[in-house]
């Protein structure tokens, strides 16, 4: 793949607490990514419909209301309805220590809880780019 | 030479003889360089009792009452609600027990947002960050044991305000406590819901006409009650800086009033009943020294801008609290210190009521022992430390008086930006507000990660990561099947033509120009669910799409 790495920042569910999700935003468009943010309210069904519009590599899930695990099962369940259970998804919010495991079972890649530095997700994305040129050999 | 004249070429040679230039700069949160030490020089020229006076006198800057906290201490309360209507029962029992007064009411998200328990967007958020509350069932098994004559309560709900309120009417008939006894707030500030936390549902313009219906009907009805509590608190969370938070939360509380004004009210008939809610921070000074300067600059808003002229509608009366997101993950107890400070930068502003976050808020919401702890500290804070001894003890102080200049004239440039660009509404629909506060919410994040900006155990004095303890507060599902039983068995029971003529004759209202809250009174009386009211109103008003501002 070639160009900038493409981000989709996304706000599921009632919560509107979006200082982190727009804080974060734009820490990986600082980072020279490509960050598309869906606003809020937004359903699973919507989010992945919108991920495979953007064509992004990334799926960043902002959740301050503790609905983390049945949102991101539903969101897992249609990423493999539509092929794409390979996408990065980075889950971030008001999540508990003991749901961290059981957010990696569903195929969230990384969770980042209460406390997290900002420019985590941002690092972590990164790595993950590294990783994956190395192992197809080649480089963005 | 006058005095201050004197004193300034005196400080010209003790900056010299002292190398004053060498003592490293400190910023205040605003930006504004801050010296080393203050005089009576950097005090404003300006008359004594006109800008500061006395604490019950324009402009307030030392106090809305003569007495403040000789008489009694702030309102103490503990936000609270989660789960069923009888669960937050007794947690509310539990608070008035210890000493609460009055209750706050948190209601969980598918209620702000005016959607049914049984909703699809509802699963998984019931009773999760607040309590739930479909129809006027579950306001009385709320209150189950609480008199409505005997009680304050507060709702912090905007978009479907009007509906809690006809909630709140029809209980204290059903209990027999007529219209004018009810006392306690409704939030009613749709605008900072467009500006930061989108718990809207209708556009501005629909949400408008319900706020003003709002305060017009409790002017006539329910003079004990406040149908404003705005919200700078909001905005201040999701990034604002305390300028900013006090300068868009009376740009949004002029909108308001103007639309108030144009239904044909007078100011002195309801301005007495507008009151504010602020969020404090841990900045002892400067968090005292804005409420003293938004004191004095809202009276003299309500006096010279809207002619005000009983002194008790030129008041800023306000709840105050700690942000929450002043409190962090790492080492949770060190909140408690926090806390504290914020809430003494709280009472040498003057606050009137405060809600208090307890240590575990970067979590969950509290558990009964952290829940008592916040009380506490409010507690020791107004009955230990002597704070509440004078008023205004900060008055007079150098520092604290220039501070206050200084952050009076920071908020009255933010009102004149927004009144060019058409006031509140328009800037909110220019998406000025959301960007500012997301370049603010940016520019701290950047501070605290660079260590600019320091956090005691998260970027200085870091200490090895204990095991997090988890006894926080837990959603429980099986109550929101609990919910959702109760919304089905009383659609099944209560009678449908009654409900259905109710809702129509509220959409019919919707289309005309009649004041809304007698049909939702109906509506809910009939024990028409708060969806089914909010779909009522959407067939006729439609619902917003947001501007993206990141």
């Amino acid at each position: 793949m070639e160009g900038k790495i493409r981000i989709l920042i996304a706000k599921p569910g009632l919560d509107g607490h979006d200082r982190g999700a727009k804080v974060i935003a734009r820490m990986f468009r600082d980072a020279g990514m490509e960050v598309i943010y869906t606003g809020l309210h937004q359903t699973p069904a919507g989010i992945v419909e919108a991920a495979i519009q953007e064509d992004v590599d990334v799926m960043g899930l902002s959740i301050l209301s503790g609905a983390h695990l049945s949102i991101c099962a539903k969101v897992f369940r249609l990423l493999r309805e539509r092929g794409m259970e390979d996408m990065l998804v980075l889950v971030g919010g008001t999540i508990m220590d003991e749901d961290i495991p059981r957010l990696k079972e569903l195929g969230v890649a990384e969770v980042f809880p209460p406390g997290s530095p900002v420019d985590a997700g941002v690092k972590f994305v990164q790595n993950w780019v590294a990783e994956r040129g190395k192992r197809s050999g080649s480089s963005f | 030479m006058d005095f201050k004249e004197e004193i300034r070429q005196a400080r010209i040679s003790w900056e010299k003889e002292k190398g004053v230039d060498k003592i490293p700069a400190v910023k205040s949160e605003l930006g504004k360089e801050v010296k080393v030490v203050y005089g009576p020089e950097d005090v404003s020229e300006g008359d004594y009792l006109a800008t500061i006076g006395f604490p019950g006198d324009y402009p307030f800057t030392r106090g809305v009452y003569p007495a403040m906290y000789r008489i009694r201490p702030w309102t103490m309360r503990l936000y609270a609600g989660f789960g069923t209507a009888e669960d937050t029962n007794r947690r509310w029992k539990f608070l008035l027990k210890s000493g609460n007064n009055g209750v706050a009411c948190a209601f969980d998200l598918p209620t702000q947002m005016g959607i049914d328990s049984d909703h699809d967007l509802a699963q998984e958020e019931v009773g999760r960050v607040g309590l739930a509350m479909d129809t006027l069932r579950d306001m009385e098994i709320l209150y189950e044991g609480l008199p409505l004559d005997k009680i304050v309560s507060s709702f912090n709900i905007n978009a479907p305000g009007a509906i809690l309120l006809a909630m709140y009417i029809a209980l204290g008939e059903k209990q027999g406590v007529a219209a004018q006894e009810l006392s306690g707030s409704l939030s009613n500030d749709i605008l900072c819901e467009y500006v930061s936390r989108g718990m809207w549902v209708f556009g501005p313009k629909p949400a408008l006409r319900l706020t003003t219906d709002i305060v017009e009907y409790c002017t006539k009805h329910l003079p004990k009650f406040y149908p404003f509590n705005i919200r700078g608190i909001i905005m201040r969370e999701a990034g604002a800086s305390m300028a900013q938070e006090a300068g868009f939360a009376f740009s949004n509380a002029i909108a308001y009033i103007e639309e108030v004004l144009n239904r044909g009210l007078k100011i002195d008939e309801f301005a007495k009943r507008v009151s504010f809610f602020f969020a404090t921070g841990t900045q002892i000074f400067e968090e005292a020294a804005r409420y003293r300067a938004a004191r004095r600059l809202w009276a003299r808003i309500m006096k010279e801008r809207f002619g005000a002229g009983n002194p008790e509608s030129m008041l800023l009366r306000f709840t105050g609290t700690v942000g929450g997101s002043t409190y962090r993950a790492q080492e949770p107890e060190n909140n408690l210190v926090r806390g504290a400070y914020g809430l003494l930068a709280n009472v040498l502003g003057g606050v009137q009521g405060m809600l208090h976050p307890a240590l575990d808020e970067p979590f969950a919401i509290p558990s009964e022992e952290t829940a008592r702890l916040a009380l506490r500290t409010q507690q020791i804070c107004a009955y230990e430390t002597g704070v509440t001894k004078t008023v205004d003890p900060l008055g007079g102080s150098y520092y604290v008086e220039a501070l206050t200049d200084e952050i009076e004239r920071e908020i009255v440039e933010i009102l004149r930006k927004i009144e060019e660009m058409g006031g509140a509404v328009a800037a909110i629909e220019q998406g000025y507000m959301q960007r500012s506060i997301a370049d603010e919410a940016y520019r701290t994040s950047q501070e605290e990660l660079v260590g600019k900006r320091v956090v005691v155990g998260v970027n200085r004095f870091q200490a090895e990561e204990k095991k997090r303890k988890t006894e926080f507060h837990r959603w429980d599902p099986r109550m929101q099947e609990q919910q959702i039983e109760r919304l089905r068995q009383v659609r099944s029971e209560r009678d449908q033509a009654i409900c259905r003529k109710a809702l129509d004759e509220l959409s019919r209202s919707a289309a005309g120009e009649r004041n809304l809250i007698p049909p939702i009174i109906e509506a809910v009386k009939a024990y028409a669910s708060i969806g089914e009211i909010m779909d009522a109103l959407k067939e006729v008003f439609g619902t917003y799409r947001e501007p993206l501002c990141i």
